[in-house]
C-alpha cells in the first residue's frame, strides 16, 4: 500500500512547511531529467527540418519538466518504498520533508503546464506523446507494473524511451520510423542497465517488496536476461545506418559500443553467485550510461558533419 | 485549537521566504517564455492583429 493512502496531518491539522527550493527541484528527479533533455535533443536535431531556435528551447523545456512532474508522482506515490531502501530514503516525501500531497499537487501542476505548453509552442501532437508518457510512467508503471510483475521495467522503460519521439514530433507534427529506431535502442537499453543496478541492490527491493527481476526469478536469470539485451541493443545500435539516417562512420562507433556492452554484459553473466562486491554488475552500470551518452552524442556528431558534408 | 496562536519557526518562515522568491522566479520565466515565444510562433504580425 502506497504512503498516500495513510498520510495524516499532525494532530491540529495544521502543518508548517520546512521545504525549501531544493527539495521541490528534487521531486523533478534532475538527473533522470538531464537524459531526458539530452535524448529530446537528439530527437529533434535528428529530424528533417529546422525549428526556431527559442521554440525549440522552450519545447526541450517543456519536455524537461513534464518528465520532472513524472517523477514527482512517483515520489508522491512511491514514498512509502522509497522509505526503506537506502538509495531514495532521503528522497523529500519519505524524509518528511515534503507531503505526499504537496508532491502530487507538485506533480500534477507541472504535468498540465508542461503538456500545455508543449502543445502551444510546438504542437499537439508532441504534446499529446508527452502526456502519454507522463501517464504511462506514473500510472502504467508506477502504480501498476512496478509492484506486479518482474517485467515492471521492460514495459515500463517505453516511459523513458519516449523522450526523442517528443523531440522529433516537437520539429515535425508526427512519429516516424526513425524516431522509433531512436525509441527502441533506449527501450533495450533500459532492462540491462536496471537490472544491472538491481543485482547489486537487491537487498534494497527486497526489503520494498518490488518484484525485481532478481529477486523473482534468480540472479542467474537475470543475468541471461542482461546478456540477450546487450546483443539485442548492439544490434539495435546499428539500426540508425540500416535505416538510413546515419552513415558508416556512425555504425562502426556503434559496432564498438555495442561490443563494449556485450563483453560487460558476459563479465556479468560470468560472475560466479558467491561474489558480493558484484563488481561486474556495477561495471556494466557505469558502462550502460557511458553506452547511451555516447550513442546519442555520436548521433548528433555524424548529423553535424552530414550537414558539413563530411560524411553520407 | 486557535490558528492564529501557530507561531512559525525561525527555520519555516526562512523556508517559506525562499519558496516564495523560487516561485517567483519561475513564474517570471514562465511568463517570458510565453510571451517570447508567442512572437516566435506567431511573427511581429502578431500586433497588428484585429482584436
Amino acid at each position: 500500500m502506497a504512503l498516500v493512502d495513510q498520510e495524516h496531518m499532525d494532530d491540529t491539522g495544521l502543518r508548517l512547511s520546512e521545504a525549501a527550493p531544493g527539495d521541490f527541484i528534487a521531486l523533478l528527479k534532475p538527473r533522470v531529467m538531464s537524459l531526458v533533455v539530452f535524448t529530446a535533443f537528439v530527437g529533434m536535431v535528428m529530424a528533417p527540418g529546422v525549428p526556431n531556435p527559442l521554440l525549440a528551447i522552450i519545447s526541450i523545456a517543456a519536455i524537461a519538466v513534464g518528465a520532472g512532474a513524472s517523477g514527482a508522482l512517483n515520489m508522491w506515490y512511491d514514498a512509502d518504498i522509497d522509505a526503506v531502501m537506502g538509495r531514495t530514503a532521503r528522497r523529500p516525501v519519505p524524509a518528511g520533508r515534503v507531503t505526499p500531497g504537496e508532491a502530487l499537487g507538485f506533480g500534477l501542476v507541472l504535468s498540465a503546464f508542461s503538456v500545455a505548453t508543449l502543445g502551444l509552442m510546438a504542437n499537439w501532437t508532441a504534446a499529446a506523446l508527452l502526456a502519454f508518457t507522463i501517464f504511462f510512467y506514473a500510472v502504467i508503471y508506477t502504480m501498476w507494473l512496478k509492484r506486479s510483475t518482474p517485467q515492471n521495467i521492460v514495459i515500463g522503460g517505453a516511459a523513458g524511451a519516449l523522450p526523442p519521439v517528443v523531440g522529433w514530433a516537437a520539429v515535425t507534427g508526427t512519429v516516424s520510423m526513425e524516431s522509433l529506431v531512436l525509441f527502441l535502442i533506449i527501450f533495450l537499453w533500459t532492462p540491462p542497465h536496471f537490472w544491472a543496478l538491481a543485482l547489486f541492490k537487491s537487498g534494497d527491493y527486497e526489503r520494498a517488496g518490488i518484484p525485481m527481476l532478481p529477486n523473482v526469478a534468480g540472479h542467474a536469470t537475470t543475468k541471461k536476461q542482461i546478456f540477450i539485451y546487450a546483443l539485442l541493443l548492439a544490434a539495435s545500435g546499428i539500426l540508425p545506418v540500416v535505416a538510413g539516417f546515419a552513415s558508416f562512420a556512425f555504425g562502426a562507433v556503434a559496432a564498438i559500443l555495442g561490443v563494449g556492452f556485450i563483453w560487460y554484459s558476459w563479465q556479468v553473466l560470468r560472475m560466479p553467485e558467491s561474489d558480493t562486491s558484484m563488481k561486474p554488475a556495477k561495471a556494466l552500470f557505469g558502462y550502460s550510461l557511458l553506452y547511451l551518452f555516447v550513442l546519442f552524442t555520436a548521433l548528433l556528431a555524424d548529423r553535424l558533419l552530414a550537414s558539413l558534408g563530411l560524411v553520407s | 485549537m486557535d490558528k492564529d496562536l501557530l507561531k512559525p519557526t525561525e527555520a519555516q518562515l526562512k523556508a517559506r521566504r525562499k519558496r516564495n522568491i523560487a516561485l517567483a522566479i519561475a513564474l517570471a520565466v514562465f511568463v517570458v517564455l510565453v510571451y517570447v515565444g508567442s512572437l516566435a510562433k506567431l511573427g511581429p504580425g502578431l500586433f497588428e492583429r484585429a482584436m
